[in-house]
């Protein structure tokens, strides 16, 4: 990594000059499909053999998150971008590669010396439906986190705490003893988003935070963890299909396709000039208001599944500018003049 | 006259702890090839108003009252046999998911040959002649192998344009689409809406789309309507309501789009949220929510909380809005002075 002397001014968000909050080397995420061992033999030509199939959820990802940014991650269903965030949470383990954190590798630490780390990340999960116990009412819900990472607090400081959260998140501090389906959808993401700051954390992974969530309600949240995170000086990696939002909400995007990255950008960049052929096909299809904009740019094919990954580039069998190299070599992320990073041979090679 | 007319429908739920009105007074009409949107946010009764027009509504849910005409014919009144004449034939519907839609245990081909049975009189060769057909339009690749095969082993886009192939089986005169899209991904979202809209363009199907998207009802359709608690509140040509929409709910649902705020700064947001039908406010059920109670010199306007508004015409929109018809009742004063 280079090392730029230069000092550091503000806890925001700075260059490269500090280590990164967060640091992910080569990761690899592969699901086994086949079953337990007897699950796996098969006859083949007169012999038993073992037979394995995996699904390639992550293939190499190479992500860095510096102190105050928002990293959002942007790509379709099945790209894999929902198991970056649990593999950074440890909620999965990663099949190899590198999960740094401050500067300290986090990815193979046991359940107990990961705890420190518990309390300085916190996760928001998509369905607040589903998220929230139903059996708990919501002061139980937000004592948890509290009395789990603060066991030493007496129960006069947790209550305060809870207080404190619920009234930050907008949610009327008295409404405590009250269960989460007495809630709408829009109160019950802002208690899941309460209990993740309720360990006050530095970091937080949301994984698809307003996707199930009504238009009006989704600014209301938005509007919310954006707050949150100039009062609390928050780090975001923020996962979401919602291009709108990335282009509102994130500082850097990274885009995914199939289990890789294929470009990483400040948000402006991408939004201005996206250079990959993938993430170019992705903006133009969004739904604009505006009549006269032009015709979205249509993808031939579908997403091929990750049990079998195309050789290559995995973006090469629906590319409008794949050539022979990109069915053979798997492209790098390489630094652009305009500070992105760009995993194409087209774009390397001047084609596009 | 449209081809389809809806007037004053009212449908209501027999609920244990009394009536909910679900849907009021709604009113819309339909060309031929016309293709109409309706957007509102999930309890606003758009995918009620879509099911009631094929009386798809389940007990405890039921017709209170209103008329809805079709090329003519009364359909509120008309029994399920009636109705079965007219459901996937003259008009289909596309649900929201297509893997709750197609039939797991049955093969592409066979659910297509059962619906043409269902209402011709033609033989298995015939339908799947015409089944095969229909996949072309839709832009299947391979089609002859589709026919055989069974919905899992299709992806979402696939199921999707299997279900729009489906629905365009016995040339339909009005497609209703629930949510077509929400289960699909941006860029399978993008082909499956063009999709829609050149079939319905080329065949001179009407369209009524169901969705919550203000980004979709722009793309696809000539005329919107927008829903809120039950009823409709705005409804004009697509174009006029997107640049310009009069109703302080639409001008909210727009403002809090993240692409109509400079990024990283607060978005324009609807405090509270859509109130219960089961309980819903005193007269203009938004004015909880709205930012335009008061009148132009401060004091509170009575008639927001008290009397539900009626639809004034502001150029080519309708809007129901006590804050629009005295803006419009002061524009108007002044020229007929002139007049006079």
């Amino acid at each position: 990594m280079t090392t730029i002397a230069e000092p550091l001014a503000t806890p925001g968000y700075d260059s490269a000059s500090a280590t990164p909050l967060l640091e992910i080397c080569g990761l690899e995420k592969r699901f086994d499909l086949s079953g337990d061992f007897l699950e796996q033999l098969r006859f083949k030509g007169g012999r038993l053999v073992r037979h394995q199939e995996f699904v390639h959820a992550i293939n190499g990802v190479d992500l860095t998150i510096q102190r105050g940014e928002a990293l959002c991650v942007v790509g379709e269903s099945g790209c894999g971008k929902s198991t970056v965030a649990r593999t950074v949470m440890g909620l999965l383990s990663p099949s190899a590669g590198e999960i740094h954190y401050d500067g300290a590798r986090i990815d193979a630490l046991s359940p107990r010396a990961l705890l420190p780390y518990r309390k300085r990340m916190q996760m928001i999960f998509q369905n607040p439906y589903a998220s929230l116990n139903p059996r708990m009412t919501i002061q139980q819900t937000l004592e948890e986190p509290i009395r789990l990472h603060h066991p030493d607090w007496d129960r006069e400081r947790v209550v305060a705490k809870v207080r404190e959260v619920m009234a930050s998140v907008g949610i009327d501090p008295d409404w405590g003893g009250r269960f989460g389906h007495e809630f709408s959808g829009g109160q019950r993401q802002r208690i899941a988003i309460a209990r993740a700051l309720a360990v006050d954390p530095e970091f937080i992974v949301a994984d698809e935070p307003i996707s199930a969530l009504d238009v009006s309600i989704q600014a209301q949240v938005l509007n919310l963890l954006m707050d949150a995170q100039q009062e609390r000086h928050l780090t975001y990696l923020f996962i979401t299909h919602d291009l709108a939002v990335v282009e509102h909400f994130g500082t850097r995007v990274a885009v995914m396709y199939l289990g890789t990255v294929c470009e990483v950008a400040p948000t402006r960049t991408l939004f201005a000039t996206p250079r990959h052929p993938y993430t170019q096909a992705l903006l133009s299809a969004i739904p604009r208001l505006e009549d006269d904009r032009p015709q979205p740019i249509r993808l031939s094919g579908e997403v091929p599944t990750p049990v079998d990954l195309p050789s290559g580039c995995v973006f090469h069998g629906r590319c409008p500018y794949a050539e022979p190299r990109c069915r053979r070599e798997v492209p790098k992320l390489r630094p652009q003049a305009d500070g992105s990073q760009v995993a194409c041979h087209a774009v390397e090679e001047d084609r596009l | 006259m449209a081809l389809l007319e809806v007037r004053d429908l009212d449908v209501r739920f027999a609920l244990r702890h009394g009536e909910v009105r679900a849907l009021r007074n709604v009113n819309f009409t339909l060309d031929r090839g016309e293709r109409l949107g309706i957007v509102g946010e999930s309890g606003a009764g758009k995918s009620v108003a879509a099911f009631s027009l094929l009386n798809l509504i389940a007990r405890p849910g039921f017709i209170a009252g209103g008329s809805i005409r079709f090329d003519g014919q009364e359909l509120t009144g008309l029994g399920e046999r009636g109705l079965r004449k007219i459901r996937g034939n003259r008009i289909s519907m596309i649900f929201q998911d297509p893997m709750m839609t197609l039939n797991p245990v049955l093969s592409i081909g066979e659910q297509m040959v059962e619906c043409l049975k269902a209402h011709r009189r033609i033989s298995r060769r015939e339908a799947r002649a015409i089944a095969l057909h229909k996949l072309q339009q839709v832009q299947i690749p391979s089609p002859d192998t589709r026919l055989d095969q069974y919905p899992h082993e299709l992806s979402g886009g696939m199921r999707q344009r299997v279900i729009i192939a489906i629905a365009l089986l016995l040339d339909p005169d009005i497609i209703i689409a629930d949510e077509p899209t929400t289960a699909l991904d941006v860029t399978i979202q993008a082909e499956i809406m063009a999709l829609l809209r050149e079939l319905c363009e080329k065949h001179n199907v009407g369209l009524v789309l169901i969705t919550h998207d203000l980004g979709v009802v722009s793309q696809v359709t000539q005329r919107m309507l927008v829903m809120y608690a039950g009823r409709v509140i705005e409804a004009g040509p697509t174009r006029e309501i997107i640049n310009d929409p009069q109703h302080p709910y639409t001008q909210g649902l727009m403002n809090a789009l993240p692409q109509m705020a400079t990024p990283g700064s607060h978005l324009n947001q609807i405090r509270g949220s859509m109130p219960s039908l089961a309980n819903l406010p005193s007269g203009c059920a938004f004015h909880p929510r709205c930012d335009f109670i008061d009148r132009a010199d401060g004091s509170p306007r009575p008639a927001c909380t008290e009397r539900i508004p009626a639809f004034v015409d502001s150029g080519n929109c309708r809007v129901a809005c006590h804050m629009v018809a005295e803006m419009l009742a002061r524009e108007a004063t002044p020229i007929k002075e002139k007049v006079q």
